[in-house]
Formats: C-alpha cells, sequence, structure tokens
C-alpha cells in the first residue's frame, strides 16, 4: 500500500512554504515597500523581485499580503462548510428513508442551482446593512471587515454539499455495522451513537475533503474578487491582484508581472492543495478496501 | 418523473421570491444620487417603475407580470426593458456557454478514455497529472494568461470582442478547460472501475482489441456519471462566463448582470437571475430524461 507518494510531500511542502511567506513574509520586507512611489510599473529587479504596480507599491508585498485574505477567507470558509456538510450528512445518513430522500433531493437542486450568482446579491446587499449595524452599534472591527465576514460565511454556505453527499454515503453503511447496533441495543440514544461511533469513523474521510474544499472557497473568493464584488480596497486577495493584472495587460503596457506572479501564487496553492486532497483520498480509499 | 416535472415551478417562485427579496435588502434605492430629487419626481420615478406601495403588494404586482412574461423595465438603462436586453445579450452567452460545453465534452471524453485506456503507463500519468493542473486553473487566471500569449505576444489571435468565429474560440476554450478537466477525471475513474467488470472480461475474451473494449462496450457503461454531472457543469459554465465575458469584453447577459448589482437595478438582476434558472432546469430536465434512458438500456 502506498501511503504518500512524492508528489503529495511536494505538495505539503509547497504548502508550508506558502503559509510561512504569507504570514512571515510581510514582516522582511523594509516599510517603504508598503507606500506609493513615484515607480509606477516598474519591471521586476532586485529591490522588487515582482515588479510594482500602478502606485509604485512593491507587488511582492500585496501579492503576500493578499495571499494572507485568500487563505484566511479559503480556511474559515471551508470550515464552515465542513460543519454544515458533515451535520447534514450525518442527520440524512441516519434519520430514515423519507428524510434521507428529501435532503438528497434538496442537495440535487442546490447543485444544478447558480449558487455563486444567489451569493453574490446577498453580499452585495446585505454588506451595507451591516456596516450600518456596526456603525450604530460602535462594533469598528466590523466596520473595516464587515465584507470580508459575509464573504466568509456565505462562502461557507455554499460549499458544503459535497461534503454533505459523502458524510451521508458513509453513514449509510457504518449505521449497519454491528458495533452500531450493539451500541442501540445497549440503549443509547440517536445523538449518542451519532457522536461517539459514527463520527470518528468519519474523520478521515472529512480531512480529505476539507483538503478538497480549501481550494473550491478559495477559487470562488477569487472569482468574486475579480469581478470587483469580492474584498474590496484598501483590503486585497489575490482574486482582486488579478483583476489588476488583467486590467493592465495590453499592447501599450505590458506589465505582464502583474498578471503572472498573483497567477502562480494562486495556481501553485490550488495545485498544492488538490494534489494533497487527491493523495489523502487515494491512500484512504485504498486503506478501506 | 412526474413528480419532478412537478417541483420544478415550486423551485422556480423560490428562486423568484429570494432574488425579489435579495434585491430588496440593501437599504439604497436604484434613484438615489448625490443630489436629492423632488419628492414629486422621485414618486412619479416610484410609480413608473412599479416601486411603490408595500413590499408584500410589489412582490405580488412582481409575481403578476412574471406570469405574463414582463421583466419589467431596467431602472439604469433607461426605457429599455429588461426583456429587450436580454433578448440581446442572452443569445451571445448562450452560443459561448453551448461551445464551450461541446468543447468540455468533446475533450474531457477523449482525454478520460485516453488516460484510462493505458493503465501504469506514462501516459496516463501525464494525463492524470494535466488534469490536475487544468483543475486549478480557474478561468480567471486561464484567461488573461491566454490573451498574454496568443493575442499581445504572438499576435495570433484577437484580443476580444464578439462576432467572428475566430473571436470565439479563445473565450469558449478558457472557459471549457477546467471543467473538461473535471470531466475527464470523472470518466477515468468510472472506466477504471468498469474495466474490472465481468462483461468486460467477456469482451475481452472474445479476442477484441483493447481500443474496441474500452471504446465500444466500457464507455458505454462508465459514461453515466458524466451524463449526471451535465447538470451542474451546465450551471457552472453559467456562472463562468460573466467572468469570461469581462475578460475578453464579449457583450452578454453576464456583464449587464455584474453592473446590474453595481447599480442596484432589481428588475434587470432579477431578469438574469430569473432566465439562467430557467434554462438550467430545462437543461437538468433533459439530462435527467436521458440519463433514465441510458440507464434503463444498459440495465436490460
Amino acid at each position: 500500500m502506498k501511503t504518500f507518494t512524492g508528489s503529495a510531500k511536494v505538495a505539503a511542502l509547497v504548502l508550508a512554504g506558502m503559509g510561512l511567506l504569507v504570514l512571515a513574509g510581510p514582516l522582511a520586507l523594509p516599510d517603504s515597500h508598503r507606500l506609493p512611489s513615484p515607480l509606477t510599473y516598474a519591471a521586476p529587479s532586485i529591490a522588487h523581485p515582482c515588479g510594482t504596480d500602478m502606485n509604485g507599491r512593491d507587488l511582492l508585498l500585496r501579492i503576500m499580503e493578499g495571499g494572507r485574505i485568500s487563505l484566511l477567507v479559503g480556511i474559515c470558509g471551508a470550515a464552515i462548510s465542513l460543519f454544515i456538510g458533515t451535520t447534514y450528512g450525518l442527520i440524512a445518513g441516519s434519520a430514515g428513508r423519507g428524510t434521507d430522500n428529501a435532503m438528497m433531493r434538496l442537495v440535487d437542486v442546490l447543485y444544478s442551482v447558480p449558487r455563486l450568482i444567489f451569493i453574490l446579491i446577498f453580499i452585495n446587499a446585505f454588506n451595507e446593512r451591516l456596516q450600518l449595524a456596526a456603525n450604530s452599534q460602535g462594533w469598528e472591527w466590523l466596520v473595516g471587515s464587515s465584507r470580508l465576514v459575509i464573504l466568509i460565511l456565505s462562502l461557507g454556505v455554499i460549499e458544503w454539499l459535497t461534503m454533505a453527499r459523502i458524510v451521508r454515503g458513509q453513514t449509510l453503511t457504518l449505521r449497519e455495522r454491528s458495533y452500531v447496533a450493539a451500541a442501540r441495543v445497549l440503549g443509547e440514544g440517536y445523538w449518542t451513537i451519532l457522536r461517539k461511533h459514527i463520527l470518528p469513523n468519519l474523520a478521515g474521510i472529512i480531512l480529505v475533503y476539507l483538503t478538497l474544499a480549501i481550494p473550491s472557497v478559495i477559487i470562488d473568493e477569487a472569482f468574486l474578487s475579480f469581478l470587483g464584488l469580492g474584498v474590496q480596497a484598501p483590503q486585497s486577495s489575490w482574486g482582486s491582484l488579478l483583476a489588476e493584472g488583467a486590467a493592465s495587460i495590453n499592447p501599450l503596457k505590458g506589465a505582464w508581472w502583474m498578471l503572472l506572479f498573483p497567477s502562480l501564487a494562486l495556481l501553485s496553492t490550488l495545485l498544492a492543495l488538490y494534489s494533497l486532497g487527491d493523495a489523502m483520498r487515494r491512500s484512504l480509499s485504498s486503506k478501506n478496501h | 418523473m412526474l413528480r419532478r416535472l412537478a417541483s420544478l415551478p415550486v423551485v422556480l417562485l423560490c428562486v423568484v421570491t429570494i432574488t425579489f427579496f435579495l434585491m430588496r435588502l440593501s437599504p439604497g434605492g436604484p434613484f438615489d444620487s448625490e443630489r436629492k430629487l423632488p419628492a414629486a419626481i422621485e414618486k412619479q420615478l416610484l410609480a413608473k417603475y412599479k416601486l411603490d406601495g408595500t413590499l408584500l403588494e410589489q412582490y405580488s404586482g412582481y409575481l403578476k407580470d412574471l406570469l405574463h412574461g414582463d421583466l419589467r423595465l431596467s431602472t439604469k438603462y433607461r426605457n429599455r426593458s429588461v426583456n429587450e436586453i436580454l433578448a440581446q445579450t442572452l443569445p451571445v452567452t448562450l452560443t459561448l456557454g453551448a461551445t464551450a460545453l461541446l468543447i468540455a465534452i468533446t475533450a474531457g471524453v477523449w482525454l478520460g478514455a485516453f488516460a484510462a485506456a493505458r493503465p501504469g503507463t506514462v501516459a496516463e500519468g501525464g494525463a492524470l497529472a494535466a488534469m490536475l493542473l487544468a483543475i486549478s486553473l480557474p478561468s480567471f487566471v486561464l484567461g488573461p494568461l491566454l490573451i498574454l500569449i496568443f493575442s499581445i505576444k504572438l499576435a495570433w489571435l484577437p484580443v476580444g470582442g464578439w462576432g467572428t468565429p475566430i473571436q470565439l474560440l479563445l473565450p469558449a476554450v478558457t472557459l471549457a478547460i477546467p471543467y473538461a478537466a473535471v470531466i475527464a477525471r470523472l470518466l477515468h475513474d468510472s472506466l477504471r472501475e468498469t474495466l474490472a467488470e465481468d462483461f468486460v472480461r467477456t469482451a475481452r475474451a472474445k479476442g477484441l482489441t483493447e481500443r474496441a473494449v474500452v471504446y465500444r462496450h466500457a464507455l458505454r457503461v462508465a459514461i453515466l456519471p458524466v451524463v449526471s454531472y451535465l447538470g451542474p457543469l451546465a450551471a457552472n459554465l453559467l456562472t463562468g462566463s460573466i467572468v469570461v465575458e469581462t475578460i475578453f469584453h464579449i457583450p452578454g447577459a453576464g456583464g449587464f448582470f455584474v453592473n446590474s448589482i453595481l447599480n442596484r437595478d432589481g428588475f434587470l438582476l432579477g431578469g438574469v437571475v430569473i432566465v439562467y434558472c430557467v434554462l438550467l432546469m430545462l437543461f437538468n430536465l433533459l439530462v435527467d430524461l436521458s440519463y433514465r434512458f441510458l440507464d434503463r438500456r444498459i440495465r436490460e
């Protein structure tokens, strides 16, 4: 049995490197890189390894700071989707035929509806309400990051479908196991059985799909920010950096670095997460068979 | 099946209701601007765009108009009805979406079968790695990069625009590639499973070539998961086309969708969402029908 292949190790290393870069990297650069300078659209050099943007800010610093937002949204959003999906799947898989059918029918419908579109409308409609509330209540931390909070919550709310399906399928087989029957005979309650006997056995598969949910949420966030409807200035994420990059490539001013480096950051993170999740899934399914 | 059909109007009503109240959630109105309008003019405007009365009255009025096929007026693009805007832009979006769908299915099925027919070879490994790479390349990364390479550096293809088949190529490919990879992976996994089954062994024992076994016998069964993925795929393509239209400056419905959110153009927004959902539901119904047909033929 192959547990972890070489590519999974590389993926884990890339992720660790990206995490370190995003967390510690901004501290290593001089503060002057943060400020606008007359050096606009400067090509990559030793002082600015990724070049500078239209305001003369260092692009490497912006990528690292944007990565904080992208990864934060990805991890928190995936954690929320994990919570919803696991709870939903556990209930559907254990509550009996009728409930199961109805709950899974809802998942099918949601799968084929453009969920991201509804979330888009929701975020933009709800943000002002939240800002008004935050202002009147004096919650200053929320005023600046209300959009981010809504973004995380709402992306978590749409990416739970796959998790629910997988957890439900596993619950259906697990609840037929003899130790579950034994627990039932011993008089243990419904929730106790779920918590003590079924949930621990789902831990592996939940971890795998958490790894696969993070890149999905990161992509969703980047999609919204690319359209200018997600994270907004002064905050930026990889998605909004990409939007700026896409806007600055044309035959007249070929600022290719503004497109290339954010793309590389996003691509390597997504690729690492997907291949790690894949390797984990393979090793888990070969263990089960 | 009949129950499925009956549930369509219910789902549609939910979609309309959610959209309507989401539109109404934001505190500002479409006519708010720096300068306050005189009360009489604002009242007249609200009446013209049917934004007066209580929320419930507006809701029932909107439902009534929808039943008559009237998507109402756009509040931003004055004097144009939503029906008119959609009639101009929707064909563009649908052409783009349908082309991308076709490319995704063709390329995905081909690549998936190619990889599955060569188990344990370098070719399979390479194909699987390519699929992983393509899945990690969302359209807003791929599109600008393709423009940079093919339109600006090499100057082979136009940067954007709409009207000629050559202008359709880059956006359709951009939109299709990640989903072609998803299809290829689905098909690869399901083909690998199918190829271990008894009827495949029988086909091999008859002395058929490996190609014939894979393409004639196994593929027919293994294609089912791909067919059931078509529904979610269509939803993803419609969502994805919003960003692709922005990148390539294509005058489709997606751009109007983004603008309608920024401009608080409620009825245009509602119109786009409702028409998208109706299209998706019809497509899903079609997919469902063909799935049942295929599945039954295989069982028999």
